[in-house]
């Protein structure tokens, strides 16, 4: 494959790992994201001394590449805690795939950690509140996805039942990853029996707090192929920004995610179809069904139905987040960095029995702030290059 | 002196009992929440005005409370000059705001946020 970007396959993603995923009682952010890090460095077979980009964001730590650099002994190149909400981490792959092409560094890592669970007890936000919102006391994230939620059920008739079901198809993989915090039978009428916390949305359609860190190590193709694990390629990654307050999304059914997908693919010479396994940032049921439709794996509008087909649970069509996703695998706080390790995974045919057989592309999906920001990342296996 | 900046004349204008939004006076164009330029345009030249009240329903949700506490409507009203914003529809269950429902604007005292703007069904309609 020729086409795409000049950046298509110019760089790959050599480390991964999570650490503390659930409960961590005791550790703080920092630590976590460390061990994390150290982890993921180790599974590269690099040493600390060789990472030279550091990407990082915290809970609530805004210069938290200097500190995460102290903690773990580095001197960084370069350093970016650029946040965009639970997406920032798929911006920080691109970022890195950039920096790293044009030879500014030669190992980027990347990485995440959280003890909101344990620490806070509450999710923990990085949204500055808005005068124009604070007065109505919304009880955010959730009020806002559940407009959308209301719009998106207005204009294509989506159900409780079809938002429902991305819960159950989240579930039924959790229930193939040991390391995921919920785990047991799930249907829609449970989900349905959950009490609603800001209508439609019910308890079980909201994501889990949970701690946990994850980190992930990039470097440029040609060193790539010397390291430990095989490599697994960045062929697209593209982001985009169109609105912080729910209220100024100019429609609450359609996310930036149509742009950055629609970029992505380009970039890689990619589309839908060829995608083999896609993880999402499913903050709500409604992000499943509104990011599937946006990056094109159906029609707009058709969300409802296709996810209620079965098509993204175990044995569908199209595998959607293998892991069990921020709904029942883990949600500490900004999920983005994990649709990147599942991804890794599966495409190194480490993922057990969750494992997607034959996988050779995979679509990891970012989103932060309030339907915000969009990053999207296309991966493939080396001889996709 | 402190300047009187489009968010300070926003809300003074409120706890005066007055809802006003900005318009640009060369493109026409108005503007919630008040800013230093408008969004689509890029105009600079806003000035105050006042839009006619009515709007309709875009987006609604019911922030359920813990009883006895009651619940609470969060919705998105369009007004019909074409801004958004996030609001409480009040004066009926937020069980029945619906998406379309037509809307008009007033001002009332909250609890402990001063005067907010809120939306009623509008009877006239």
């Amino acid at each position: 494959m020729t086409r795409g970007s000049q950046l298509r396959g110019k760089t790959a993603f050599v480390g991964a790992a999570t650490f503390g995923c659930g409960e961590a009682p005791g550790y703080t952010s920092i630590e976590i994201a460390a061990e994390a890090a150290r982890l993921a460095i180790a599974d590269a077979g690099l040493k600390r001394s060789d990472i030279d980009g550091l990407f990082i964001c915290l809970p609530n730590d805004f210069l938290a590449g200097l500190t995460i650099a102290e903690y773990l002994g580095i001197r960084p190149r370069m350093t970016n805690s650029s946040r965009t909400g639970g997406s920032a981490f798929l911006t920080h792959a691109e970022w890195a795939m950039l920096a790293l092409d044009a030879g500014l560094i030669d190992h980027a890592l990347i990485c995440y950690g959280s003890n909101q669970r344990t620490g806070a007890g509450k999710l923990v936000a990085a949204q500055a509140p808005s005068p124009f919102e604070l007065p109505y006391r919304p009880n955010n994230p959730v009020a806002s996805y559940a407009l959308a939620a209301s719009r998106h059920m207005y204009e294509f008739g989506t159900t409780s039942e079809q938002l429902a079901s991305v819960a159950v198809a989240a579930r039924q993989w959790a229930n193939l990853n040991p390391d995921a915090f919920r785990h047991g039978p799930l249907s829609i009428e449970d989900v349905l029996a959950t009490r609603l916390v800001s209508d439609p949305l019910h308890a079980a359609d909201c994501c889990l707090i949970t701690d946990g860190g994850a980190a992930v190590v990039m470097t440029r193709a040609d060193r790539a192929k010397d390291l430990r694990q095989t490599p697994v390629a960045l062929l697209g990654a593209a982001s985009a920004t169109w609105h912080i307050e729910i209220a100024q999304l100019a429609d609450l059914a359609v996310s930036a995610a149509q742009e950055s997908g629609r970029r992505a693919f380009a970039q890689a010479a990619l589309g839908p179809s060829d995608i083999d396994v896609v993880n999402l940032y499913d903050a709500f049921t409604i992000n499943t069904i509104m990011f599937l439709e946006d990056l094109g794996f159906c029609g707009k509008g058709e969300g409802g139905p296709f996810v209620a087909s079965g098509a993204i649970a175990p044995g569908g069509s199209l595998p959607v987040n293998t892991n069990g996703g921020g709904l029942s695998f883990c949600h500490p706080g900004m999920y983005g960095l994990f649709t990147l390790v599942e991804s890794i995974r599966q495409l190194r045919g480490q993922a057990g029995e969750r494992q997607v057989n034959g996988a050779k592309l995979a679509l990891a999906h970012g989103n932060g702030g309030t339907l915000s920001s969009q990053a999207t990342c296309i991966l493939g296996v080396p001889d996709t290059v | 002196m402190t300047q009187a900046t489009p968010t300070t004349t926003y809300f003074r204008h409120l706890a005066e009992g007055k809802f006003l939004l900005q318009r640009s006076q060369s493109t026409g164009e108005w503007v919630f929440y008040p800013r230093m330029l408008a969004p689509r345009s890029g105009a600079t030249d806003l000035e105050w005005a006042e839009p006619s009240g009515p709007g309709t329903v875009y987006a609604t949700t019911v922030k359920r409370m813990k009883p006895p506490e009651p619940n609470v409507s969060i919705a998105i009203v369009e007004l019909d000059e074409g801004p958004r914003m996030m609001t409480h529809v009040q004066s009926i269950p937020p069980e029945q705001v619906f998406i379309g429902m037509r809307v008009r604007a007033r001002i009332v005292e909250a609890p402990d946020a001063g005067k907010i703007l809120v939306f009623e069904p509008d009877s006239a309609e």
